[in-house]
């Protein structure tokens, strides 16, 4: 009755609420008054929602104590810190309904800076070859740990947003299996380093085995897209997710093989070159690996660049704004979506092939569907179809939990990890929903699907298809 | 010479039968109209001439050869382009990239092909660095048929044209089909507008029901009462 009454007062040009004497309870009529105000009420639901979060992230109860895990996190310093993010939230808020069109435009203007002043060729490469300079320098004078983190958590993984950026950002195919590719590289890598129970015909450097890991993602890719790229985006996903399962279950069960949840016996051995008398091998140190996975990145970064702009990028282009279109203007449909399809996958196996070569270790329990997830998260909060942000989006979301580890900030616990990134996600995707760095063609399309021109994308909702 | 002809086609959507014993015959150079209420198979019949649907029974034959089974990047390959129903242009490509992708299958230089879709339609050229979504509905009919022409198609199939266009519009548009027709290109058009399509097509079949109801030139189906009654609006309501 309250709120149906606020509710009627605050719509503009409706009559103002009967002034006179209210029926009930006159004593909360300053209630009333006060909640009859959008932004009030507005307020009230941050505050509320944020104080949620911090009954959700504070201390457990105990069988003893059951209410601690309450009055651990509502009467603490937490309770006032996570009240004032939601006094936060309330202001970007309002701010942005009071200033939506010109905080748009801003956020617009800050992040399509460096493409307005750059416009000339040379300044531009000259900008990357500094960008280069500065990723091969900073990681000298980093910590061990963060150097253990930028291989692990961050190197690997910005691999993987770039794989999965093209299948889900320039062919606009949801891949929620995307993992199984990686495990499919792993246990490559395993199987011709000879670290398996079964043995290769030759064992390999892990260097010959990069080409014959890609080789068997990239077959698989081929193999599952060629029947299932037929259907259209949900279906997709769903075989999709079913391919991962079935490939982490395979490598749980057939432990004769794979070593299934304990991992194979031996080690996969490290990358090691021997060349014209040159011996080098890429031992337990971080920065090594941190190098040679930089030159991988660069190199899938101009390939994948030069794809973009090519023919074959422009067929995707087509093929995610409107499939029947593309099929009528000539376009083999089918033969692009698998394409685009194999090669997130063989850059999936690679990634998985690099990575068991580091860790030297792999089990069946590490490729969940969790991690397909993770990455297709780190894709679209980059910003889908843009390579810096693949490489910026898996870099920042991937550093954040090791920051919050280092650093805890009011009371912040690991399990609760997944809660915070939780809310990120969902304040990014109301407020920004195109990513951080989104192309600029994928944020127009975006644009469009959000006023209901959108077309038959797996990333937005079906058209009207005949 | 008979370009396209459709024998006993057969169509279905699961238990729908959408199509069916259709006999269509297209000559080289010819204007042929399809007309027909919504839900009559008109645009069926040109998905399947394109690829895009599939025939249960019959067969599309296409320069001598049959067509029915080919996929349809190939059938836009042996020269049909196909403006589809509803425009279906690429809303964030500009309007020079929109045409540039209609002859995907060709290589070599197109600048001879875009100089002749924008001489067919000068305000194309003005707007080509623009999004196509950002057209007017009637500039993106034009890129539409453009974007089909780029293929250098023999036959060029015209899904509705004329669809949610103002009059005027309309009528520069069919003005401009008659243009294309006079380079040589032949066009199957699907129309619900019959008074105009018939004002300008050679041949005309309607469609009712998945079945071809009548067949004859297209002045004399413009006498036909029956015709008149049914499609142009007039007589019995």
């Amino acid at each position: 009755m309250t709120l149906s009454g606020a509710a009627a007062s605050t719509l503009p040009g409706a009559q103002a609420p009967p002034q006179g004497p209210v029926t009930g309870q006159p004593r909360l009529s300053w209630l009333r008054r006060l909640m009859g105000s959008e932004d009030a009420r507005r307020l009230l639901s941050c505050v509320l929602g944020l104080l949620v979060l911090a009954v959700m992230t504070g201390p457990e109860g105990s069988a003893s104590a059951p209410l601690s895990g309450f009055t651990g996190s509502l009467f603490h310093l937490r309770a006032l810190v996570f009240i004032g993010l939601g006094f936060v939230l309330w202001a970007v808020i309002t701010l942005r309904r009071r200033f939506g069109e010109r905080a748009r435009q801003a956020s617009d203007w800050v992040s399509s800076a460096p493409r307005r002043l750059v416009t000339n060729r040379q300044a531009r490469y000259g900008i990357y070859l500094a960008l280069l300079a500065f990723a091969v320098v900073y990681p000298m004078v980093l910590s061990q740990f963060w150097q253990n983190v930028l291989v692990d958590q961050i190197g690997i993984y910005v691999l993987l947003a770039l794989g999965l950026n093209v299948v889900v950002g320039y062919a606009g195919l949801l891949d929620l299996g995307y993992i199984a590719f990686y495990a499919l590289g792993a246990y490559s890598a395993a199987y011709w380093t000879g670290a398996l129970a079964v043995h290769p015909p030759i064992t390999l450097n892990p260097f010959w085995a990069i080409p014959l890991a890609i080789l068997a993602a990239m077959l698989a890719g081929v193999v599952l897209g060629a029947p299932t790229l037929r259907l259209r985006g949900d279906y997709l996903a769903i075989v999709t997710l079913g391919f991962g399962e079935i490939i982490q279950i395979v490598a749980t069960n057939l432990q004769g093989v794979t070593g299934g949840a304990s991992g194979p016996a031996s080690v996969i051995p490290h990358f090691s070159v021997h060349v014209l008398g040159v011996h080098y091998r890429w031992g337990l140190a971080d920065l090594p690996y941190y190098y040679l996975l930089l030159g991988f990145v660069v190199i899938v970064l101009v390939v994948f660049h030069s794809l973009e702009n090519s023919r074959v990028g422009r067929a995707w282009t087509a093929i995610r704004e409107d499939e029947i279109a593309a099929e009528s203007a000539g376009i083999n449909v089918l033969k692009y979506k698998v394409l685009a399809f194999s090669i997130g996958a063989s850059t999936s196996g690679f990634a998985g092939m690099l990575w068991a070569s580091q860790v030297g270790y792999i089990d069946s329990t590490l490729f969940t569907v969790q991690l397909s997830i993770l990455v297709l998260v780190l894709v679209i909060f980059g910003g889908m179809g843009s390579l810096p942000g693949a490489v910026v989006g898996a870099a920042v979301l991937q550093w954040f939990p090791w920051f919050l580890r280092v650093h805890p900030l009011f009371g912040f616990q690991q399990q609760d990890l997944f809660i915070y990134l939780g809310a990120l996600l969902i304040v990014m995707m109301i407020f920004r929903p195109e990513g951080l760095l989104p192309s600029r063609r994928r944020k127009r399309e975006i644009g469009l699907a959000e006023h209901g021109i959108g077309t038959a994308d797996a990333m937005s909702e079906p058209g009207g298809e005949p | 010479m008979t370009l396209l002809r459709l024998i006993d086609l057969e169509v279905r959507y699961g238990a729908i039968r959408a199509l069916q014993d259709v006999n269509v015959d297209v000559s080289e150079g010819e204007i042929v109209a399809l007309l027909g209420a919504n839900g009559a198979g008109k645009t069926t019949t040109l998905r399947t001439i394109s690829g895009l649907a599939r025939p249960v029974k019959g067969s599309v034959q296409f320069a001598g050869r049959e067509i029915h089974r080919l996929p349809p990047h190939e059938v836009v390959g042996l020269g049909i382009g196909h403006a589809p129903e509803g425009r279906r242009i690429f809303p964030q490509m500009s309007v020079l990239e929109n045409l540039e992708m209609g002859a995907y299958r060709r290589r070599g230089d197109l600048h001879q092909d875009t100089e002749r879709v924008y001489s067919l339609f000068p305000v194309l050229k003005q707007r080509r660095r623009q999004d196509g979504g950002t057209l007017s509905g009637g500039e993106q009919q034009m890129l539409a048929i453009g974007r089909a022409l780029m293929s250098a198609p023999r036959l060029l199939l015209l899904d509705e044209p004329s669809m949610g266009l103002a009059p005027l519009v309309v009528e520069t548009i069919f003005s401009i089909i008659s243009e294309i027709r006079k380079t040589g290109t032949t066009i199957l058009l699907v129309e619900q507008n019959a008074a105009q399509a018939l004002a300008l097509a050679d041949r005309a079949y309607v469609l009712e029901n998945g079945r071809v109801v009548m067949a004859d030139k297209a002045r004399t189906l413009l006498n036909n009462e029956r015709v008149r009654a049914a499609y142009l609006g007039e007589g019995a309501a």
